[in-house]
């Protein structure tokens, strides 16, 4: 196979903003556009060069179906540039990256703005069908009377009892298992215990905690009309310990599960760009990029077991480029649940897995805990579903520049039984702007 | 049928007949004498032959008709001549007002003074709903009264209280209120304009009548609305000063609105020296803007460096007339809170949601200054320090474009100094804007000798494009309006150290014709400022007045500091009574200030002394009927 590498330019995302059991201030696309008109400004070239706007957005409001469109025209991109949403659940944002990549490949575009967004906390309540029945009716009430006779009919109850989008959108539509109950058979299948999981959280905070001086550049503030300003994620704990989360109940499977909110991944509102361009564009507008993305994979398994998908779509990758787990020098897997980032070591490290369902002779080896997420994950940060995938990828550039590496994978698992995988470069100085991958 | 210069008449297939006006010669509608003379010439023809219908249009994309023509009220040095024109307008739309055929008004873009007496003189008013619909009876503003019909027909039309209010106002409304009001019988869209206009106009549909309240107010309580709406004016207005917003209400209440009936009071208006100095004030307006139109530049990005109350304000209204902005500053808060004032003053002003966002879109925190290298103009606006700002400036030369505008907003420095941190000293301007920037319609461009005539204009041109009135003039200390202001201020404070109150000090000034007393103002500007500045004015050698001293060294500072010369409760002076102003004082306040700008004209500071007049109306708010300080002078010498 031959993957013609692209060029990541640049990148900048919104601080993740934890949902507080309302509307958070900002829309999906209001986070969109303050965080990509930061990135935008800074290019050598104008919003309206962009040959397309794409998207990854898991839930965009009623108003903005085509997020992507809406988000595009307030950056100032231009009726003429094109802008579409896509849409793969959690792994949006790094959907939005495949496609740029593909249109890139194939010669229809040259620099792509692309990435992910989703407001969670502004995921709509429903009627439940019930009501709506009762609605169509109503419609169709002529008279006085018969109106009246509906509302006889209304009952409170039905009427109080929406259903929470959000709560749809982490409930697997083929086996109703709830996202949680995934990682739950995950815990049980490879035996991760309830202290490994609260452990890894408080990881997942400290390393987010450390990081915070100087490692997240790529965060762009946000501002609200009050003029308060939102610099950092603010789901990150300073005072995450094991005996306070050793006191969360389980949320999934109650009383008698391990998966708790403490390890899992935050339910947050946010967006992460990134700006990908040919080499053409490059040597055009004289860049200076971040690095190459110089593989990607997707990859399909059990609902049930969705917490695996990194997985599957990081093997063949590393099978395509002959590259041991080792030789991957920082690694990014989504922390959708502790114990699904945990599962995903443990798979690698089972014989009996890689064989049955890796088709690979024995176990793949072990990933080094000091090369995985280095600088916390959705745990701490948060999981704005749509932005994650992207983000991972922005971030994990960002982390090997920092630490001067050279080569990283960044992995999500999706609901619904997929995995999405990126194998990420940086360029070598000698070769940076003048540029030959 | 007649062919005519400024007139199209065409008749359709259904028999309507439609009357476009498209003045040969001019970009704009307005109803000068030969337009109304052809109208007439129309209307004649129609009474021969009957349409079925009438509908007016404009043959301009500008709008529909601004309104009289001007230059024609220059014109009136008798009082016959005053009460002819109004005469012909009045008579013209009687006439049209009494055709036995239905007519309509077809109003998109703006339908100001005699044109919407014109579209009122017609059964139906159809408003195109644009951003640039805009209707209203404005004379008021030039001094004069709408004497074609407007103050008959609007009271008739919308009821006497709405139509007073913006016939003593000049304001103007758009489709959707003037829907609401009732003055436009429909508001549509211009995809089903010519439609809408062809089944309204031969609809048979009786005008929507008043409710009976309004039609009370109209007729038997026209008294209690009169007195009502005099007190509203004589807050606002001295009826010495600006005699026309009373002539209006007298008129329509007393005269059905019939300003013939009248002829003195006519004439008492039309002549007055408020008139025409109102009317010269348009004009000298109008040149203003005229110099931004020497240039073809247009500015898409602009970057402004400094956050503060001037950088994040200019920003704002940048944003506002539809620029990319890219706002700078060290600290992330404070280009919030330049945001934070933004939302709130746009806010109040932009009713549509969608409309506001693009706005808050355009307007971009900029830490790190990366808007600069791709920006069109280019803006310092940071504290008064020569070294900051030349650091600054040469950070910014290195960057930009090396076509951009490059500008400074000092009020204080040199551009002289400014310059010559940069490689090409010749590019910076000064780009003087005046607090509140949203409402302060003067900007200086300034000119330091050997500056690059280019760049001038595009810096010009750039103030127009953001509707701000640019006034060219050369670099001195305070330019031009600051520096008349310095002593006219110093003089007040001089007043005060011999004894005299602020307020009896405010109070002859308010008398003068001025919108705020210079005690009030220094309080405004600040008395940390006005130390600031009376020493680079007034060099070290001047001693500062008594009372700036002491209010400066208690830590009184003015409005900002809620106390000054008077202490603020909720942002308003808290004012004792002024007593009896002493004879004489205003005209001693005000020389300095007059003085001042002479001297300026005749140091070549401002290029003549129209525009001298013009910067110290625009820039300071000095008395407009007066029609600038040194007309005052002449006529005073005079």
């Amino acid at each position: 196979m031959n993957f013609q590498p692209v060029y990541v330019v640049d990148g900048a995302r919104t601080p993740f903003l934890k949902g507080r059991n309302a509307p958070g201030l900002f829309a999906a696309s209001d986070l969109a556009v303050q965080a990509g008109r930061s990135l935008l400004i800074r290019q050598p070239f104008a919003a309206s060069e962009l040959d397309e706007v794409i998207l990854g957005c898991a839930s965009p409001s009623p108003d903005e179906v085509n997020i992507a469109r809406v988000v595009s025209l307030r950056l100032g991109c231009g009726q003429r540039v094109p802008a579409w949403t896509v849409m793969r659940n959690c792994a949006s944002g790094m959907q939005a990256i495949d496609s740029a990549i593909a249109n890139i490949q194939n010669g229809r575009s040259q620099l792509v703005l692309a990435g992910g967004v989703d407001a969670l906390s502004r995921a709509p309540l429903l009627y439940n069908e019930a009501m709506v029945r009762w609605f169509a009716q109503m419609m169709q009430a002529r008279t006085l009377r018969q109106k009246i006779g509906m509302f006889a009919r209304l009952r409170p109850a039905q009427a109080l009892s929406p259903v929470i989008g959000i709560l749809k959108g982490l409930t697997d539509p083929m086996t109703g298992l709830l996202m949680g109950q995934t990682a739950e058979n995950l815990a049980w299948r490879f035996g991760i215990s309830r202290q490994q999981m609260d452990e890894y959280s408080v990881h997942s905070h400290q390393r987010a905690l450390a990081a915070r001086a100087g490692r997240f550049d790529e965060i762009v503030p946000l501002v609200d009309a009050q003029g308060r300003v939102y610099a950092e994620d603010d789901g990150v704990r300073a005072d995450s310990n094991l005996a306070d989360l050793a006191r969360l109940k389980p949320f999934f499977d109650r009383k008698y599960g391990r998966v708790t909110p403490g390890n899992s991944s935050q339910i947050t509102d946010g967006a992460a760009w990134l700006l990908l361009a040919s080499e053409r564009a490059v040597e055009r507008w004289r860049l200076e990029p971040l690095g190459l993305i110089t593989d990607s994979q997707w990859a399909g398994l059990d609902p049930a077991e969705m917490g695996l998908g990194p997985v599957h779509a990081a093997t063949p990758i590393l099978q395509r480029h002959q590259l041991a787990l080792q030789d991957i020098d920082l690694w990014e897997i989504n922390e959708a649940f502790a114990a699904q980032v945990l599962a995903c070591l443990a798979a690698w490290e089972s014989g009996e897995y890689c064989r049955e369902r890796l088709d690979l002779p024995a176990a793949l080896g072990e990933v080094s805990p000091d090369r995985l997420n280095v600088d916390g994950g959705a745990i701490a940060l948060g999981h704005p579903v749509g932005a994650s995938g992207a983000r991972i990828v922005l971030h994990l550039l960002r982390a090997l520049r920092a630490s001067g590496a050279r080569r990283g994978i960044a992995a999500i698992c999706i609901g619904g039984g997929q995995g999405g995988a990126m194998l990420v470069e940086t360029i070598e100085r000698e070769r940076k702007g003048a540029a030959k991958p | 049928m007649n062919s005519y210069q400024h007139w199209q008449i065409e008749t359709d297939g259904e028999g309507l007949a439609w009357a476009t006006l498209d003045k040969a010669g001019e970009s704009t509608n307005s109803l000068s004498s030969a337009v109304m003379d052809e109208l007439a010439r129309v209307l004649d023809d129609f009474d021969r032959s009957p349409p079925k219908a009438l509908i007016f249009r404009s043959g301009k994309s500008a709008g529909f008709i601004a309104g009289a023509d001007i230059q024609e009220f220059t014109q009136l040095d008798t009082p016959e001549k005053g009460i002819a024109l109004v005469a012909r307008g009045w008579q013209l739309f009687n006439r049209l007002a009494a055709v036995a055929y239905p007519t309509l008004a077809l109003v998109r873009g703006h339908c100001l003074g005699g044109g919407l007496e014109l579209a009122l003189a017609c059964r139906y008013l159809l408003a195109v709903d644009e951003p640039t619909t805009r209707m209203g009876l404005p004379e008021v503003l030039l001094g004069i009264v709408p004497g074609w019909g407007g103050m008959l027909r609007l009271p008739e039309r919308i009821g006497p209280q709405a139509a007073l209010d913006l016939m003593l106002t000049g304001k103007t409304i758009d489709a959707k209120k003037a829907r609401r009001l009732g003055l436009a019988d429909d508001c549509v869209p211009p995809r089903v304009m010519d439609r809408a206009a062809a089944l309204l106009v031969c609809s048979g549909q009786p005008r929507r009548r008043l409710p009976l309240v309004q039609r009370l107010l109209n007729g038997p309580l026209r008294g209690v609305v009169a007195s009502g709406a005099t007190k509203q004016v004589a807050r606002r207005a001295r009826r010495e000063h600006y005699p026309a917003p009373y002539a209006i209400i007298e008129i329509w209440a007393r005269h059905r609105g019939n300003a013939l009936v009248a002829p003195a009071l006519i004439d008492g208006i039309v002549r007055s020296p408020t008139a025409r100095n109102l009317v010269r004030v348009f004009f000298l307006q109008e040149r203003l803007k005229s110099f931004g139109k020497l240039s073809g530049f247009r500015a898409e990005r602009v970057h402004v460096v400094g956050a503060g109350v001037m950088g994040g304000d200019i920003a704002a209204w940048c944003a506002l007339r539809g620029l990319t902005v890219t706002l700078q500053d060290r600290d992330m808060e404070r280009i919030a809170s330049a945001l934070q004032r933004a939302y709130a003053a746009w806010g109040q002003r932009i009713r549509d949601a969608r409309e506001l966002r693009s706005v808050m879109d355009r307007l971009i925190p900029d830490p790190e200054g990366h808007g600069a290298r791709l920006a069109d103009v280019v803006i310092e606006a940071i504290f008064e320090d020569i070294d900051a700002k030349h650091a600054l400036l040469r950070q910014l030369e290195a960057v930009i474009r090396p076509d951009a505008v490059l500008a400074s907003n000092t009020s204080s420095l040199r551009i002289e100094d400014l310059r010559s941190a940069l490689a090409r000293p010749e590019r910076l301007i000064g780009i003087h804007f005046f607090n509140p920037v949203a409402k302060m319609p003067l900007v200086e461009v300034v000119a330091a000798e050997g500056g690059d005539p280019e760049m001038l204009q595009r810096a010009t041109a750039f103030v127009k494009q953001i509707d701000r009135l640019p006034l060219p003039v050369r670099s001195a200390p305070g330019f031009l309006v600051n520096a008349v202001l310095a002593p006219y201020m110093l003089e007040a404070m001089r007043a005060v150290d011999e004894g005299l109150s602020p307020e009896t000090v405010d109070e002859a000034m308010l008398a003068f014709g001025m919108p705020m007393g210079p005690i009030e103002l220094i309080d405004m500007v600040g008395l940390d400022v006005a130390m600031a500045a009376g020493k680079s004015l007034a060099g070290p050698a001047g001693e500062p007045p008594r009372c700036l001293q002491a209010h400066f060294d208690a830590g009184r500072l003015g409005r900002k500091a809620g106390r000054g010369f008077y202490d603020y409760a909720a942002g308003r002076p808290v004012k004792g009574s002024a007593g009896p102003v002493p004879a004489g004082l205003a005209a001693r306040l005000v020389k300095p200030l007059l003085d001042r700008t002479q001297q300026l004209v005749g140091d070549g500071i401002v290029a003549d002394a129209d525009l001298a007049d013009a910067g110290v109306i625009f820039g300071t708010g000095f008395a407009p009927f007066t029609g600038g300080p040194l007309h005052y002078a002449a006529g005073q010498r005079a």
